[in-house]
């Protein structure tokens, strides 16, 4: 057992309003940048839709992640032979028109131009060229489907749903949609370091926040590839790579990630996870899709056994760090209640970015003109007529396997007449310790889940191990004096070689 | 005038090259890229970029053969049949790399999202591979026994270099002009390698063959901090 500690976080999506504060956070923060206009290592997408860039889950096309091959998993669209073959040339890399041209618009105008009879508009320019431009795409450009006809009913997630059932997906009164906020996954199984020629990207062993070196990337853009999450971005001016940080430098100095302290709807959630190294491999050749969510939670050890306790102080991991495994809103989450699961898990990258799927508005319906929250007259009715096919969010976040879904849907339902029941009482008693029943929750558990949902206060959510580095050149940074620069402890200009 | 060319002219390029690139490599890495521009513009690039580097990459290792290991070429080159297939060979990855850079340099020019990431020095490395690639065909075509030349004249000299026992005699009393520019041009080349893009070929990802696929690294050890006196104590701050 070589166990190590791993930063991971619940992203609770009934809570996201998709205000994309948490996008506009990170992007102030660190891509604010020439050439790295277009990247947004935190963004919020609409589901169902296209995302950003367009179609990423699509392996098709972007060959991004692992596939099994034999008894392990060898990388899709890079890897040794593939990586340095491909090397003049990646054919399968994204381009600019994939995520979107990045633009401003020219403000000055409205003050500078002429008196006249038409009123002055400031012209959308490109921050690429410089020149005018139409506006065609954007990062949520699909926002609240918007143009679902060309977006929402082109995601990737439809595959394996009958013509039937897209239909009525689609149909205007039973429409629904929820958002989906991506950062990096910081992988147990990451992709891009496995891809990267240089060996530029690594994943940090204190907490497993993978990074990239930018002293070391060259350029080479195989990490774009092999990301199936597309949260590698080339910087086209620099000529290097980067991604999220997770920013680490917050984390040294004890603060959350800033897309997670900004978050209106307090839908995240930040904690350690201890998990077992030696069993990557074994879990990320797990040879049936639909088994891959359990094999991913048994890689994640308790941390309140001894024996893991032992092993993991063997392994250096510090008391405090334990403790705040103990403590972790995540492991409850995740281990304990079992209502957050990993996007995309047929990846294979082992993912630790959790998503607590949605019940509203799916669950939601209108019957005779009436908003009903949920069905009250069947049990489970509401699962069953969800708006969302259990269908399609099986293929987001249980690699196809709706049992796990519908496992966690009951779940929160339940918390729900339990809840009701406690507040307002007026459900029967036989339905609430049914539904109770069925799934084996108890009281206490449902009260947990319902005060970390929603009553948590910010460290309930947050619990940030120390960090160790007491003489961490991060920590005494001053955060302006290096903005606009390429990074903490590394102060240069993004200025591009030549 | 040739003591010039190919004593003095080499030594100031191959100095150059051996302290810019080192410091730039040490003291400046941030500015060591391949700078690639697939990106902003990848179809055109597709083909100019695959011939070009493909071209380059055989021709540089014909070179490198026939100066490590001249009597392997000349003994290949003693039947005349097997001369042609080198010569010919080498020619068309010749006709490739030009080819590939007459297209790479038509996409820099023409594609406005390229030409947003074009710089002096690009223009540099055009004209230097122009003269270098061409010189390189018309030594291939004037001179049918380009590769036996090689082997028999310019190793040596080469070594001679190499050494610091310079002997230029023998290959100033052969050469032809395109010769000659080829040679120089060369070391010219090599010596603008610190200051231009050459750098990302300096820097070919070899190690990625053997090292593992996951790298993780360890800031400190781990063990030896776990017992550290030097832990701050008290309580966490409040951020919110």
């Amino acid at each position: 057992m070589d166990i190590r500690s791993q930063i991971s976080m619940v992203f609770h999506l009934d809570k996201c309003i998709g205000c994309h504060t948490c996008s506009i956070a990170c992007k102030n923060l660190w891509t604010d940048r020439k050439g790295a206009e277009y990247m947004w290592w935190n963004n919020v997408e609409t589901k169902p839709g296209t995302g950003y860039p367009t179609k990423w889950e699509d392996q098709e096309i972007y060959k991004g992640g692992w596939e099994i091959n034999g008894k392990s998993v060898s990388l899709k669209g890079a890897g040794k032979l593939r990586g340095l073959k491909n090397i003049f040339h990646n054919p399968y890399l994204p381009v600019l028109d994939d995520y979107y041209e990045p633009w401003t618009y020219k403000y000055e105008d409205l003050f500078t131009a002429p008196e006249g009879d038409d009123q002055p508009t400031a012209r959308a320019v490109s921050l690429v060229t410089g020149e005018p431009i139409d506006v065609k795409a954007g990062p949520n450009w699909d926002d609240d489907l918007g143009g679902s006809i060309d977006y929402a009913r082109q995601d990737v997630n439809l595959k394996g749903l009958s013509a039937a059932e897209q239909e009525v997906m689609f149909q205007l009164e039973r429409m629904t949609f929820f958002y989906l906020p991506r950062i990096c996954n910081h992988c147990l199984n990451p992709a891009c370091v496995a891809s990267c020629p240089s060996g530029a990207i690594y994943k940090r062993g204190e907490d497993g926040i993978v990074l990239i070196n930018q002293q070391v990337c060259r350029g080479w853009r195989m990490c774009v590839t092999a990301c199936p999450y597309k949260k590698t971005y080339y910087n086209w001016h620099t000529g290097k790579s980067e991604k999220c940080i997770l920013c680490y430098p917050r984390l040294e100095s004890g603060q959350p990630p800033a897309c997670m302290h900004q978050c209106v709807g307090r839908i995240r959630y930040l904690g350690v996870l201890l998990y077992d190294a030696d069993r990557i491999e074994e879990v990320a050749a797990t040879p049936n899709d639909l088994d891959l969510v359990d094999r991913q939670l048994e890689i994640y050890l308790d941390p309140f056994d001894p024996q893991v306790i032992e092993a993991a102080r063997k392994n250096g991991i510090a008391d405090s760090t334990i403790e705040s495994a103990q403590k972790s809103p995540v492991y409850k989450f995740v281990k304990e209640w079992k209502i957050a699961l990993p996007l995309h898990p047929e990846f294979r990258t082992i993912p630790n970015l959790f998503y607590v799927p949605a019940l509203m508005p799916g669950m939601a319906s209108v019957q005779d003109g009436i908003y009903e929250e949920s069905n009250t007259q069947f049990l489970w009715g509401g699962i069953d007529n969800n708006r969302v096919p259990i269908k399609y969010l099986a293929n987001l976040f249980s690699a196809g396997n709706t049992e796990k879904i519908v496992d966690v849907l009951k779940r929160l339902m339940a918390v729900r007449w339990h809840r009701r029941q406690t507040t307002v009482g007026d459900v029967a008693q036989e339905i609430v310790d049914k539904a109770m029943g069925e799934i084996n929750l108890n009281g206490d558990t449902a009260d947990a889940i319902f005060r970390l949902t929603s009553l948590a206060t910010f460290d309930e959510r947050f619990v940030i191990p120390p960090a160790h580095r007491e003489e961490s050149i991060e920590m005494l940074e001053n955060t302006a004096d290096v903005k606009g620069n390429t990074g903490f402890g590394f102060k240069e200009r993004p200025k591009r070689g030549w | 005038m040739d003591y010039l060319l190919f004593v003095v002219f080499p030594y100031t390029c191959l100095t150059v090259f051996l302290i810019g690139s080192i410091y730039r490599y040490k003291y400046r890495p941030f500015s060591v890229s391949s700078l690639s521009s697939e990106f902003l513009e990848g179809k055109k690039l597709f083909l100019a970029s695959q011939l070009f580097h493909w071209g380059l990459f055989i021709l540089f290792f014909g070179h490198l053969i026939a100066f490590l290991f001249p009597a392997s070429i000349l003994l290949w080159n003693g039947h005349p049949v097997r001369l042609l297939i080198l010569e010919i060979s080498a020619f068309v990855f010749g006709l490739s790399a030009f080819f590939g850079l007459m297209l790479l340099i038509y996409r820099r020019l023409t594609v406005r999202r390229v030409q947003i990431v074009t710089n002096k020095m690009d223009f540099v490395v055009f004209i230097v591979l122009l003269v270098q690639i061409i010189s390189g065909l018309l030594v291939a075509y004037t001179n049918r026994w380009g590769s036996s030349w090689f082997a028999a004249f310019l190793t040596p000299y080469l070594r001679s270099i190499f050494v610091f026992d310079p002997q230029i005699d023998a290959i100033v009393s052969v050469i032809s002009l395109s010769l000659k520019i080829h040679v120089v041009s060369a070391f010219a080349l090599i010596g603008i390698i610190p200051f231009t893009r050459f750098m990302h070929f300096l820097v070919y990802p070899l190690n990625y063959t053997w090292r593992s696929y996951q790298q993780v690294i360890w800031n400190w050890n781990r063990k030896q901090i776990r017992t550290s006196k030097a832990f701050r104590q008290g309580p966490k701050s409040k951020n919110n």
